[in-house]
């Protein structure tokens, strides 16, 4: 199981120059709030997808089970 | 069509979201969430009063891989408005919060949701099931 401080390092990790804090009590689900001038011109959904695609294909739902997302153009 | 014909779940889950105005696809129902995120979206669309479809996903674990396959999205609920993804729980409630949700939605409030037509053969289950709903 991910821990919160391993969910940030691969969304930082993914998105270059993005800032994520990440929350989470059971390091099963998460709360990320993600900050990145890349969000720049995109809809939410579009956002979303760019931090969604840090992770494997079942990840989110499956080991990750719930990552509450919030994003913010920097 | 030959995706249809090939993948006859992908086509229905195409045509539910093209033939419903606002269609949620959820983990159980609007009278019975089964998941907090599916419950908080729900509870948005009550709230804006629309009438949606929805379409439980924990019905057959096939919708679900369809579903995010063909959307490109990988956690549920999906909510789409006018055959566009708008997005999962986060996006719906950030919007309601905003009244963007209710802007996206009251463009086109008074429309009737219809039922999905016949995609199965006959005798056979349909693939989904789509249950309206006033918000």
């Amino acid at each position: 199981m991910p821990t919160a401080t391993e969910v940030k390092e691969r969304i930082e990790g993914g998105i270059p120059g993005a800032s994520a804090d990440v929350e989470s009590s059971d390091n099963v689900h998460f709360t990320a709030r993600v900050v990145a001038s890349d969000f720049a011109g995109l809809s939410l959904v579009e956002q979303h997808r760019l931090v969604y695609a840090v992770f494997s294909e079942g990840e989110l739902g499956g080991t990750i089970h719930a990552l509450a997302l919030t994003t913010e153009t920097q | 069509m030959t995706d249809q014909t090939e993948n006859p779940l992908r086509g229905a889950l195409a045509e539910a979201i093209a033939t419903n105005d606002v269609i949620l696809f959820m983990k159980g129902t609007p009278e019975q969430p089964m998941c907090g995120f599916s419950a908080r979206t729900c509870a948005a669309l009550t709230a804006t009063k629309t009438e949606f479809s929805s379409v439980d996903v924990l019905a057959d674990p096939r919708i679900r891989q369809e579903l995010s396959s063909l959307s490109n999205w990988p956690t549920i609920p999906q909510l789409f408005v006018r055959g566009e993804l708008v997005g999962g729980a986060d996006i719906v409630g950030e919007m309601y919060e905003s009244g963007e949700l209710a802007a996206v939605l009251g463009a086109d409030a008074t429309a009737t949701a219809e039922p999905l037509p016949g995609t199965a053969a006959p005798g056979e289950a349909a693939p989904i099931q789509i249950e309206n709903r006033l918000g």
